[in-house]
């Protein structure tokens, strides 16, 4: 495969050009996922105004068409609602929906429509949508517009929740999202928009509901979703220095999550930690605690350690938000208590 | 409805005069960085918040949006505690907690700037409710965009107000764009005022750059509701100076005809040549005014700017009462 170097948001834009090129079922709504509809000297040149708010579509409306790149009045729950229906009737529509922590204005569409459709309707339906939306501090963006919801999205029966880490996933992700029959949320971290890897060139998928183990190890298992992944690959260098072997895990996918991966991992080293951005109760990092302590609990030689935002909203003050986002020094404090007979 | 005095004239050109400063410096500011996050900014439409809080005392509410720097300075909310809010510094009105898009003042009636477009509507009615229920005389306003007006509370806000015959004035602010989007894209009605016939309520289109107009129609509005007669759906036309955002390109913004010819049209200089026409202002008083207003911005800038970060522990402080 020929790959180069893209962005993160470039990676995306690229994954849905390609499956918009693929199938012509796939059709995208959002707020100014184009911008400038209607606008004469715009629509002169063909030109979108913005193609989104981070930039994550732009040209694709130039290219596909305004019957395909579709600008949305800020209309949450008509959109998304739409997105539903037209998915239970034959398209793959793939809604933006700007910042996860919109979620309340268009809940019910997925909450009580799109996800329970399938099993109401006695396996008659398919939901094939996917939902791209943002999540994450670390961008001053302030209480309502830097929130991780995916936990809780992905808490809903019949729907599956992804958060890519890297450009590649990003991509490859995204297109299985799209390949995928049910709702499928695709959550990207804005603090990643600019990070940049190898990406293939071609079209290609990245399997929905298995982790990656990015490090191997022996001592220790390090769970983490998304962004969490580099202060997982950070703990991992440090406590290497003091000679404990760290095994890294991309959880890729939030729900499903890949229970098999997980628990083959603690069962080889007795340990865990989860880092996950979502605030700390009912979350992600919890659900795979209970479960591990469940199934694992015989292989375990400490408790399972989450390491998580505090159970507050997300500050606006820069240093105040620095505090709230997990990091290194914070999952090394938890480590401590379980790996102290581990130290050389 | 109080006549525009000369004690409410120098109020509204101070106002006027402090929120356009005040803008025009963050935004300089902004290109620093030494502001963080995002900022949306009012000049252009100081002729509103103006216009409208001009009737209003602090035991009035007032819901706010994204855009509501110039909403908080109309309904009095502290300069200094503003731009130290908007730096993340802990003397902010939130304590450098809440950010631009988040400044509020309870005390004052301020019930927020807000980050949801459309999260005012039923927040406005739910005050408007607590004055009927009280019988107090006391109103509530809802500030709103074009674009906001395309949200389901749009809807279920504006007829609850008018079923229960609430106290509320729904102003909106059309300043054609929401976001890169047109309002003549993005509504089915020709105008937002249009809409008020589906509720069985007052639905008022004014220039939104003409500070008199704005204080005539909002006063008829806020004296109906303070009198029982219930909500009005008031529809000012303006247009913003700025981009939606700081580091937004504005391409969709006409380069030339109509449109453009609104956007230069300025609402300060509109209001002080009025002002003066008909001596509710001296050249030396606007004058006066100005250079007052340009020195507490500045105060403000520098309060700001040596203000403290917020202590580590206030990550933790203000979740829950108690
Ligand atoms: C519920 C929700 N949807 C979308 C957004 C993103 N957004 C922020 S401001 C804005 C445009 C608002 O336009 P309008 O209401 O006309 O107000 P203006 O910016 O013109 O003052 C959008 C879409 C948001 N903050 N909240």
């Amino acid at each position: 495969m020929m790959s180069r170097r893209l962005t993160f948001m470039k990676a995306i834009n690229e994954g849905l050009e390609q499956a918009m090129e693929k199938d012509d079922r796939v059709i995208l709504l959002g707020e100014d996922i184009a911008g400038g509809a209607d606008v004469k000297h715009l629509e002169e040149k063909n030109e979108d105004a913005w193609g989104g708010v981070f930039g994550v579509t732009k040209g694709l409306m130039p290219k596909f068409g305004r019957e395909r790149v579709i600008d949305t009045p800020i209309s949450e729950m008509g959109y998304m609602g739409a997105a539903v229906g037209a998915a239970a009737t034959g398209l793959r529509p793939v809604p933006e929906l700007m910042f996860n922590d919109f979620i309340g204005f268009c809940f019910d569409t997925i909450l009580a429509q799109g996800s329970k459709m399938r099993y109401m309707f006695g396996g008659k339906a398919k939901i094939p949508m996917t939902i791209r939306t943002c999540h994450g501090a670390g961008a001053s963006a302030a209480a309502q517009h830097s929130g991780s919801y995916y936990g809780m999205l992905g808490a809903i029966p019949g729907v599956k929740v992804v958060v890519p880490s890297n450009p590649y996933d990003a991509k490859g992700l995204l297109l299985a999202a799209i390949e995928d029959d049910n709702i499928v949320v695709f959550s990207e971290d804005k603090t990643l928009y600019g990070m940049k890897d190898e990406v293939p060139e071609e079209y290609y998928t990245v399997e929905i509901g298995k982790a990656k183990i990015k490090r191997e190890g022996t001592d220790l298992t390090i769970v983490a979703i998304g962004k969490m992944l580099y202060v997982a690959l950070e703990v991992a260098d440090r406590l290497a220095k003091d000679g404990v072997d760290v095994e890294v895990i991309d959880l890729v996918t939030v729900a499903p999550w890949d229970e098999q991966t997980v628990l083959h991992s603690v069962k080889k080293t007795g340990r865990l930690i989860v880092i996950d951005e979502a605030n700390p109760h009912n979350n992600t990092a919890t659900d795979i605690a209970s479960v591990v302590s469940d199934k694992a609990f015989d292989y375990l030689d400490g408790p399972v350690k989450c390491v998580c935002a505090p159970n507050t909203p997300v500050p606006f003050a820069t240093n105040l938000e620095q505090l709230y986002l997990p990091n290194a020094d914070r999952v090394l404090k938890e480590a401590a208590e379980i790996i102290e007979d581990l130290k050389k | 409805m109080e006549k525009l005095t000369k004690d409410k004239a120098k109020w509204v050109y101070k106002t006027m005069n402090d929120i356009r400063n005040f803008e025009n410096e963050v935004h300089n500011i902004f290109t620093t960085g030494e502001i963080p996050g995002f900022v949306h900014l009012y000049a252009g439409e100081e002729a509103i918040a103006t216009g409208v809080c001009a009737h209003l005392t602090d035991n009035d509410y007032i819901t706010s949006t994204h855009r509501g720097h110039g909403h908080c300075i109309a309904k009095g909310c502290d300069l200094d505690g503003m731009m130290a809010e908007i730096y993340g510094k802990e003397t902010g009105l939130c304590k450098g907690k809440g950010g631009s898009m988040h400044i509020a003042d309870i005390d004052k009636g301020m019930l927020g700037a807000n980050g949801m477009v459309g999260g005012g509507f039923p927040i406005a009615v739910g005050a408007g409710l607590r004055n009927k229920y009280l019988k107090t005389k006391d109103v509530a306003v809802c500030f709103f965009g074009d674009g906001a007006a395309n949200e389901g509370t749009f809807h279920e806000g504006i007829n609850l107000a008018s079923i229960w015959n609430l106290p509320v004035v729904f102003v909106n602010e059309n300043n054609f764009f929401a976001e890169a989007t047109p309002q003549w894209y993005s509504s089915g009605s020709k105008t937002i005022a249009d809409r008020a016939a589906a509720y069985g309520i007052p639905g008022v289109t004014v220039d939104g750059k003409d500070l008199v107009a704005v204080y005539e129609a909002a006063g008829e509005a806020i004296d109906r509701a303070r009198s029982g007669k219930g909500p009005t759906l008031l529809e000012c036309v303006t247009y913003r100076n700025y981009g939606h955002f700081e580091g937004d390109e504005q391409k969709y913004k006409a380069p030339s005809g109509k449109e453009k010819e609104e956007a230069n049209r300025d609402c300060i200089s509109q209001f002080r040549d009025y002002a003066i026409e008909h001596q509710l202002l001296t050249n030396k008083e606007a004058e006066e005014i100005e250079s007052q207003s340009m020195a507490d911005i500045e105060h403000a800038i520098k309060f700001a700017e040596e203000s403290p970060v917020p202590r580590p522990e206030a990550l933790f402080e203000d979740v829950y009462a108690n």
